[in-house]
């Protein structure tokens, strides 16, 4: 080859690689989002149906709070408090069983349908009827397929009674009403869908029959959901035209568009990423600590985990402070309480702190001076994997030799539901925004037989507590605010000492987003991260 | 199934319709019996996996009864080989079912997710071959220069290195850094509503609609992780390529070729190329087969919504009736491109027409 052909050839080469640059840059001009649509790069995997009555998913929490009303909602800034949605007043009968709600005349939902008193009682009926995973939240109440339309009816065009068949502590009825399965559906519109009397089931599934700020525009599973404003809206309109999520898995991923502006918010981030994006001027956090606990539990069926003392010397081997500072950093914070902190009587009491001669001494207290072998269950995702090895490491100073099963999520729990773990690490959730969520899991076994009709965390644990079961039927009947938040108290030191838990933190949840993005706040539960209330500069 | 393009040329037509047609039976019945036992083991496997797949329908938190119900709906509670024979059933009748992720039937999902996958592994094909083949030849034909260096140091990079850690860095630089290409996803947010998904195929819809904008970001978003799953059939196929060529070109005709005063250029791309064309086929089909089951972790990286991740994730969630389908269209691919590169045998290689 001579020199000119080669320097013709690499002039050619030239050329293709500038035509290619021309080519591939015309479509890459940096395309912020428009300033009317907020992108959020989330994990969306986990949401299986567009369905109030049967959603009961983290990410689908937070699109079902933001385009269902329901009769109440928590205030974000504090939960403690409630205000009237759909609802203008409410009052409770004397004798604590009848709650009669007066709505807010001339609303209507996105189709232009009128909102009464019917379409709440319907939108009831269907979930007790439907029978779905979060239906509990309401019929615990007594509520069931055959006395449900006496219970909950319409007794005017604007005026609703609910009837439970307990005199419950009137903040634990109210706040079951603010969860998503209390959601108002548009009666005309799902009965116009209605297959073999389904009560639109099938078409609610993928579709939209609400009355909240945003309208669920379209939802393509693990790829995109878009959320559009609703101008029938009763309050304060969406300031935003659009809210897409766009489902982005990895978190790596996530920081790269929300950094080059092809996303407003990333929801997924690591500790790690999270470090590096402080110094970035462009990009704000944001972080609430989350009705959702993590914790490492034991299997009573064990001998060796059932002996009180091994409970409590386990206790005594986990790196709080450690794991703080390095695992959960930013992402969740030390908490030792079945109730996490927000909730009604959350205790902050952190007695335990990693003490190993404590730990050695409680062993042979326990006839176990040796320690003993033991499996645990963790699902292979951080930041559980790296707490279960560094208390591998903390446990295995006391002689105690933990044996790792790593697994995929879904194995692991399908296994710990069956009991048939010896330890499990794992993290609980509040199903609405009341302590008895927790309180009826972690504390709460009426029946521990293997063929139990209810299955709590308690249950899966093989924790039998008569006494404790008895309590936490107590407090949900304590109509005193004061004495029900002490009984939750009592609750949480007993739980602290004696159960097979070991409560690590309480998750904190981060968002990320640019710096134009104003108003964003995440909310305590999932259902209250409210997009509505965000604008962009 | 070559036997089915084999059929002797001249004999008198009834002879030559009674092979064809048995040519034709043992083919259906070949097909039949893949696409059988492929849903056999897809079936056994997925209900030996140690999830329970009420789980991913009704989650942690539901009550006891609703979880049995749930069973009972599904199915679950019946014994395995009936649960198959009913599931076959169905199929039979076009009913893939419902995934229970996406509450959408599984063949409309797939509709979405394979289109995705498609576009990628097509592009990317194109990429690997188009370059993958001429680099191949020239390896050969100068072995020991720089383009057999080029070629080797491809594979091992190709082989050693992992295609997620790539993804990501092929973002920082072009996506993030230069700005060269378009971000994850397929394409801008802005678009996404702007065309109807006819075909699925985000290049092909856009053209349709006229929306040259559109079409402009769809290739950019397109060309980044094409070229990456291109990379790596490249390396495959140029290594392939260097190979067949060598041996090609030890061959007499060859020599017999040069003897003749034949054009070098004219020996390596007429006739040594030729003649290894026809392994090479098989390689590109199957790399193409390979690449059209959709790439997890690169749909991961790229937040690329394709068949790979649909079945990952519904296997990961014991959402078998997803996983069945998937596994159909997987096979589907193989199956259809085999008879594809047999159909160019027959074109490439006279031999294979008279036998």
């Amino acid at each position: 080859m001579t020199v000119s052909t080669l320097t013709r050839r690499a002039g050619r080469l030239t050329t293709a690689a500038a035509v290619a640059a021309l080519i591939l840059g015309a479509g890459a001009a940096l395309a912020a989002t428009p300033k009317d649509t907020l992108v959020v790069a989330w994990a969306i995997d986990d949401i299986i149906t567009m369905d109030p009555a049967e959603s009961f998913e983290i990410s689908a929490g937070e699109i079902m709070g933001n385009s269902y009303d329901r009769l109440v909602r928590y205030e974000v800034s504090d939960p403690s408090k409630l205000y009237g949605d759909l609802a203008k007043s409410w009052t409770v009968s004397d004798d604590g069983k009848t709650y009669t709600f007066e709505l807010k005349p001339g609303l209507k939902f996105a189709s232009g349908n009128p909102i009464t008193a019917e379409d709440v009682a319907f939108s009831f009926h269907r979930v007790v009827a439907i029978d779905k995973s979060p239906a509990f939240i309401l019929t615990q109440f007594g509520f069931t397929k055959d006395n449900v339309k006496s219970r909950v009816k319409a007794t005017g065009p604007l005026t609703l009674t609910i009837e439970v068949d307990k005199p419950y502590a009137p903040t634990f009825v109210l706040n079951c009403l603010t969860a998503n399965v209390a959601s108002v559906v548009d009666k005309a519109l799902v009965m116009s869908k209605e297959q073999n009397g389904d009560l639109g089931y099938a078409w609610l599934k993928t579709n939209y029959a609400g009355s909240g700020p945003l309208k669920i525009r379209d939802w393509r599973a693990n790829e995109i959901l878009a959320l559009e404003r609703n101008d029938n809206y009763h309050g304060e309109k969406s300031k935003l035209a659009r809210v897409i999520y766009r489902h982005v898995k990895e978190a790596s991923t996530q920081r790269l568009l929300l950094e080059k502006g092809d996303a407003d918010i990333a929801r997924n981030l690591t500790p790690q990423d999270l470090d590096a994006l402080a110094a970035n001027k462009d990009i704000g956090t944001t972080a609430t600590p989350k009705g959702t606990v993590y914790y490492i539990s034991f299997n009573q069926k064990n001998p060796n985990l059932a002996k009180p003392e091994v409970r409590e010397a386990l206790k005594y081997l986990l790196d709080y402070s450690g794991i703080s500072a390095t695992l959960i950093k930013n992402i969740g914070i030390e908490h030792q309480n079945f109730l996490p902190v927000g909730l009604l009587g959350a205790s902050t009491e952190k007695p335990y702190k990693l003490d190993v001669d404590k730990a050695k001494a409680l062993l042979a207290k326990a006839g176990l001076p040796n320690g003993f072998k033991v499996t645990f269950d963790v699902r292979t995702t951080q930041p559980v994997q790296g707490i279960a090895e560094n208390f591998q490491q903390t446990a295995k100073r006391a002689g105690i030799d933990i044996e790792i099963l790593p697994g995929d999520g879904r194995q692991t729990l399908t296994k710990y539901r069956a009991r048939q773990h010896d330890m499990y690490i794992g993290q609980w959730g509040a199903d609405y925004w009341d302590p008895h969520t927790n309180a009826d899991t972690f504390a709460r076994n009426p029946d521990n037989a293997d063929d139990a009709k209810s299955k709590p965390l308690a249950w899966r644990n093989a924790w039998d507590i008569p006494e404790l079961t008895k309590k936490a039927d107590a407090a949900v009947l304590e109509r005193d605010a004061d004495k029900r938040k002490a009984m939750y108290g009592e609750m949480q030191a007993d739980f602290r000492q004696t159960s097979p838990f070991i409560m690590i933190y309480q998750m904190n949840e981060v968002a990320a987003f640019r710096a134009n993005v104003e108003g964003l706040k995440i909310g305590p539960t999932s259902d209250a991260t409210y997009m509505f209330r965000v604008s962009k500069k | 199934m070559t036997a089915l393009f084999t059929d002797r040329p001249g004999g008198r037509t009834s002879v030559r319709l009674r092979r064809f047609a048995g040519a034709l039976g043992r083919f259906l019945g070949a097909v039949v019996l893949t696409y059988l036992g492929l849903l056999a083991v897809t079936f056994f496997i997925g209900r030996v996996i140690p999830i329970d797949p009420v789980l991913a329908i009704v989650g942690d938190r539901a009550p006891e009864h609703v979880i049995q119900r749930v069973r009972e709906e599904l199915g679950l509670n019946l014994p395995l080989w009936k649960q198959f024979v009913i599931y076959l059933g169905k199929v039979l009748q076009g009913d893939f079912g419902t995934s229970v992720l996406s509450s959408n039937p599984v063949m409309q999902d797939i509709r979405r997710v394979f289109p995705a996958t498609l576009e990628l592994a097509t592009l990317g094909t194109v990429i690997g071959a188009g370059i993958g083949i001429p680099l191949g030849v020239w390896a050969a034909v100068r072995r020991g220069g720089i383009a057999d260096q080029l070629v080797r140091v491809m594979a091992l990079i190709g082989y050693s290195v992992p295609i997620f850690w790539l993804g990501l860095m092929a973002l920082v630089v072009f996506y993030a850094r230069l700005g060269w290409v378009g971000g994850p996803g397929r394409i801008d947010v802005v678009y996404e509503y702007t065309v109807t998904p006819w075909s699925g195929i985000m290049l092909l819809d856009t053209a349709i609609a006229g929306e040259w904008e559109a079409f402009a970001n769809a290739l950019s978003h397109l060309i980044l992780p094409a070229s990456l799953l291109g990379y790596f059939s490249m390396a495959y196929i140029s290594r392939m390529t260097r190979s067949f060529m060598l041996n090609e070109l030890a061959q007499e005709y060859i020599v017999t070729a040069r003897a003749k005063g034949l054009s070098e250029s004219r020996i390596i791309w007429r006739h040594a190329l030729r003649n290894a064309a026809v392994p090479l086929v098989t390689v590109v089909a199957l790399s193409y087969a390979g690449l059209l089951e959709g790439s997890v972790l690169t749909e991961t990286v790229f937040a690329w919504p394709g068949l790979g991740l649909y079945i990952t994730n519904s296997l990961q969630n014991a959402d078998m009736n997803a996983v069945l389908g998937g596994t159909i269209v997987v096979g589907s691919v193989f199956i259809g491109l085999n008879l594809l590169s047999d159909l160019l045998y027959r074109t490439l290689d006279p031999r294979t027409r008279a036998r």
